[in-house]
C-alpha cells in the first residue's frame, strides 16, 4: 500500500464543497458538549477515570494471567475459544469455523478488530456473504468505505448523501433523506436477511476473567439480533479488551456512552455468558500486533483504549479531515498512535497530522498520554528518515541558524531586506509559501526587540 | 525579584512591542531585570516536529544565555515557548544549570498572577470588549485556565488579569478552548486544515462582535491575524502584556 497522504485528503474533504466538513465538525463539537453535560452530572467522573486507567495498567501488565483466566473460565461455560497470533490467524480460523457448518450468509455487528483484520473482504473472496448489522456500518459497505469514525462509522455523510446511497442500492425515494425513513427503509430491507443468516459474528467491548464472559455495548441492538437469531455465534476479541472482574465493568460501562456520544448508557449493554441451547459460540482471542505493543516502552498506554471516540470527537484537526482522509482502520488522534503500530511506512505521514492541542490527552477517559505518543511517534518518524526529505533538511538548517545568535541576527536581517526588495507577487505565491494560501503575512520590524533594547536600556549590554 | 527576561525569537523579529511592552511591565512592578541579548529561540519548532537530533544546538544555545545569570525566574511572554522549555525540551544533556534553567522558567501570566499576586495595573486602561485566546499550549500545557475536558472548578489566569484593567470587557466566544490551528510548523505542513481552525475561529470572534482579541501567546495570533487581514476583518490582536502595561500597540 502506499504511503497516506493524509494532509492532501484532509484538503479535498475541506474543499469539496461548504457543507460535509462544517456538518461534520459541528455534529461531533456537539457530542462534546453533550459529553461534558452528562459527565458534569457525576460528581466521582474523576475518579472513575483514575480508576479506568489504574484497572486496565495492572491487566495489561499482568495480561498473560488474565488471558489464561478467561479462556479457562469460557471453555468452561461451553464457548469454544481459538487463539489467533496475527489477522490471517483470525481470518483463517473464522473461515474455518463457518465453512466447517457450511455456512454461507453471516450477518455481523460492528467490530473494529475485524476491520483491522480485513477480515470481510477475505470471507467475500471465499464465497461468503457478509452482512453489517450496524446501520452506520452498512451505509459504509454499501459505499464500498472503511469506516470514517469508531463508533460513528458514516458520520462524515450528510442524510442527502445517504439518501442517494440507498437509491441506488435499496431503491428508496432519492429526494427522501429524512432520517427516521431512511433508518426505517435500512430496516426494512436488512430484517428478512437477518433471520436467514447462518451465522452471526460480533466483537466485544469488554471480557471479563473471572467469569469468561463478554459485553458487547449498541445502541441499535443489532449486536443482540446478530448474535441471538443464527445457531452460530463467533465473536472476535483482541486480547486488551480483558478486564479482570464483574465489577469492574461497573467503571467503564458508565464512562464508553457518556465519553462516545455524552450519552448516560448505550441503549444495549448485553453480557454473553455461554452458547444457547442448539447453538454454538466461538471466540477467537487476536493478539494482532497487541503483545508487540505492550513491549514498546513509549507505546504500550495505547492498548487501555476502550474505543469511545472521544479523542476523535474533541479533535480539532479530525473534526477538519473526516476520518477517510486517515486511510486506516483507525483515525483521529488514537488513529495517529495505533496505525503506525500495524505499518510505519503507510502511515508515516499521521503522527504530523495534528496540531498537538492535547485535547486527546485530556479528554480520554482512561488517561492515555496521546498527544505525547503523538511527538514520540514524530521522533521514530524522524529517527527513520521517512519524512519527506526537503522537510529534514530544513530542520537541520533550522538548528544550525537558531543555534547561533549571530547567523541568527543576520537572518532577522536579511530577513527584513528581502521582504522589503523582493516584488510582492512573490512573497504571496502560495506555491513557495503555504502561509499566504490563506493569510497575510505577518509584519517583519526593521527594528527588533533586542535593537531596540540596546538603544533604550543601557546597563545591560 | 529577580528575572531573566526570555524574548522568543518571533517576538524579537515580528512582535517588537510585545518585547517591550514586558519588560517595561516587569519594571513598573519593580522586578529587576536582564535581557541575555544572544537569545534565539528556544528549539521548539525542531523538536515538534520530532527532530531531537536538530534540537541540540538552540537548546544548547538558549540555555548558554541564562546559565552564569542570577536570577529568581525566566519570564517568558509566550506560552508554548515556555512549555516547550519546562516539559519537552530533553534533546540536550540535562545537567543540573539545564534543569534548574527549564524548573525556574514561568510564563508571563502566570508569573504574574501567582508569583507576583499583582491586584491592580492603575496605569492601564483599555476601553474594549475582548476575546481571549489562551493558547493550548498555556490550557493544557501549563495550566493557566482550567480544562474544559476535566471536571474541575473553573479558573482563568489571563481573564483574572485582564479584569483588573479598566475598561475591559470579556466576552466568552462559543469555542474559547477550541485550537485554533497554527502549531508551529503545522499550519505550513497542513495548510488547509490549518486554516480551516483559523477561519473558524475569526468568524467565532466575528458572531461574537468583540474589537480585539487578547493572548499571551503572540504565535496563535499572528496565524489567527493573517486569517482576519486576509478575510478584510476589522478584529485587531494583542498581547495580554501590551493590554496590562497600556502599550506600545
Amino acid at each position: 500500500m502506499g504511503k497516506v497522504n493524509v494532509e492532501d485528503n484532509a484538503r479535498k474533504f475541506i474543499k469539496q464543497d461548504d457543507i460535509h466538513e462544517a456538518q461534520h465538525d459541528k455534529n461531533l463539537y456537539n457530542t462534546i458538549i453533550k459529553r461534558s453535560k452528562v459527565s458534569s452530572e457525576i460528581p466521582e467522573w474523576e475518579e472513575l477515570r483514575n480508576l479506568a486507567s489504574q484497572i486496565k495498567e495492572h491487566t495489561l501488565t499482568h495480561l498473560d494471567h488474565y488471558i489464561d483466566q478467561f479462556a479457562t473460565k469460557a471453555e468452561e461455560n461451553g464457548i469454544t475459544v481459538h487463539f489467533a497470533k496475527d489477522a490471517d490467524e483470525h481470518n483463517a480460523i473464522v473461515f474455518d469455523i463457518l465453512n466447517s457448518h457450511g455456512a454461507k450468509r453471516i450477518i455481523k455487528s460492528k467490530s473494529m478488530l475485524q476491520e483491522e483484520c480485513g477480515m470481510t473482504p477475505f470471507l467475500e473472496e471465499r464465497g461468503i456473504d457478509v452482512l453489517e448489522t450496524d446501520l452506520g456500518e452498512r451505509i459504509q459497505q454499501l459505499s464500498d468505505e472503511r469506516p470514517s469514525h469508531i463508533v460513528m462509522p458514516a458520520i462524515q455523510k450528510t442524510t442527502e448523501d445517504i439518501a442517494k446511497l440507498f437509491a441506488d442500492k435499496i431503491g428508496t425515494d432519492p429526494n427522501d433523506d429524512d432520517p427516521h425513513s431512511l433508518a426505517e427503509a435500512m430496516r426494512n430491507n436488512a430484517r428478512p436477511k437477518f433471520l436467514v443468516a447462518d451465522a452471526g459474528m460480533t466483537g466485544a467491548n469488554f471480557a471479563v476473567a473471572e467469569t469468561g464472559t463478554f459485553v458487547v455495548c449498541t445502541n441499535e441492538g443489532n449486536a443482540d439480533l446478530t448474535a441471538s437469531i443464527p445457531p452460530l455465534h463467533i465473536a472476535s476479541i483482541g486480547i486488551e479488551k480483558i478486564l479482570p472482574k464483574v465489577e469492574d465493568l461497573g467503571v467503564f460501562i458508565r464512562l464508553l456512552s457518556r465519553s462516545a456520544l455524552g450519552t448516560p448508557a448505550t441503549q444495549y449493554t448485553s453480557h454473553f455468558s455461554g452458547p444457547r441451547e442448539g447453538s454454538e459460540m466461538h471466540i477467537v482471542l487476536t493478539d494482532n500486533g497487541r503483545s508487540k505493543r505492550l513491549s514498546m516502552d513509549k507505546f504500550w498506554h495505547s492498548l487501555k483504549c476502550i474505543r469511545c471516540g472521544a479523542c476523535m470527537n474533541t479533535c480539532p484537526v479530525y473534526r477538519r479531515s473526516g476520518g477517510l482522509s486517515y486511510g486506516a482502520t483507525y483515525s483521529g488522534p488514537i488513529g495517529i498512535i495505533l496505525d503506525p503500530t500495524f505499518d510505519e511506512d503507510t502511515y508515516s505521514e499521521l503522527p504530523f497530522h495534528s496540531s498537538l492541542c492535547g485535547s486527546c490527552t485530556e479528554i480520554c477517559p482512561v488517561h492515555i498520554n496521546i498527544s505525547d505518543q503523538i511527538i514520540e511517534w514524530r521522533k521514530v518518524m524522524m529517527e527513520k528518515k521517512k519524512t519527506p526529505f526537503g522537510r529534514r533538511l530544513a530542520f537541520a538548517a533550522a538548528d544550525r541558524l537558531l543555534g547561533s545568535a549571530t547567523a541568527f541576527k543576520m537572518m532577522e536581517k536579511t530577513t527584513y531586506n528581502m521582504l522589503n526588495i523582493l516584488p510582492k507577487s512573490l512573497l504571496e505565491n502560495s506555491t513557495l509559501d503555504p502561509w499566504v494560501e490563506d493569510r497575510e503575512l505577518p509584519d517583519v520590524k526593521k527594528e527588533t526587540f533586542r535593537d531596540w533594547y540596546k538603544k533604550n536600556r543601557k546597563n545591560n549590554d | 525579584m529577580k528575572v531573566a527576561l526570555f524574548i522568543p525569537c518571533y517576538i524579537d523579529l515580528i512582535y517588537p512591542k510585545v518585547g517591550i511592552a514586558t519588560l517595561e511591565l516587569l519594571e513598573r512592578l519593580g522586578v529587576e531585570v536582564t535581557v541575555p541579548l544572544q537569545q534565539t529561540c528556544c528549539g521548539q519548532p525542531m523538536a515538534n516536529e520530532g527532530d531531537q537530533k536538530h534540537s541540540v544546538r538552540t537548546e544548547t544555545q538558549f540555555c548558554e544565555n541564562f546559565e552564569d545569570l542570577d536570577f529568581d525566574y525566566i519570564v517568558g511572554p509566550a506560552g508554548s515557548c515556555v512549555k516547550h522549555v519546562k516539559l519537552h525540551m530533553d534533546a540536550i544533556p540535562q545537567t543540573s544549570t539545564v534543569k534548574e534553567i527549564r524548573h525556574k522558567t514561568i510564563e508571563l501570566v502566570e508569573f504574574l498572577h501567582d508569583v507576583l499576586k499583582i491586584e491592580e495595573f492603575p496605569w492601564a486602561d483599555f476601553q474594549h470588549t475582548v476575546a481571549i485566546h489562551n493558547s493550548c499550549s498555556s490550557i493544557r500545557g501549563l495550566h493557566i485556565a482550567s480544562r474544559f475536558e476535566w471536571q474541575e472548578p473553573y479558573f482563568n489566569k489571563t481573564e483574572d488579569l485582564l479584569k483588573k484593567v479598566s475598561g475591559v470587557i470579556v466576552e466568552t466566544i462559543d469555542r474559547p478552548q477550541e485550537c485554533c490551528g497554527f502549531g508551529g510548523t503545522f499550519c505550513v505542513t497542513d495548510e488547509a486544515v490549518s486554516a480551516k481552525m483559523g477561519q473558524d475561529k475569526v468568524a467565532d470572534y466575528t458572531r461574537h462582535q468583540v474589537e480585539y482579541v487578547v493572548s499571551p501567546d503572540m504565535s496563535c495570533l499572528m496565524h489567527q491575524e493573517g486569517i482576519a487581514k486576509r478575510e478584510k476583518s476589522d478584529l485587531k490582536f494583542v498581547h495580554i502584556a501590551q493590554v496590562l502595561n497600556n502599550g506600545p500597540f
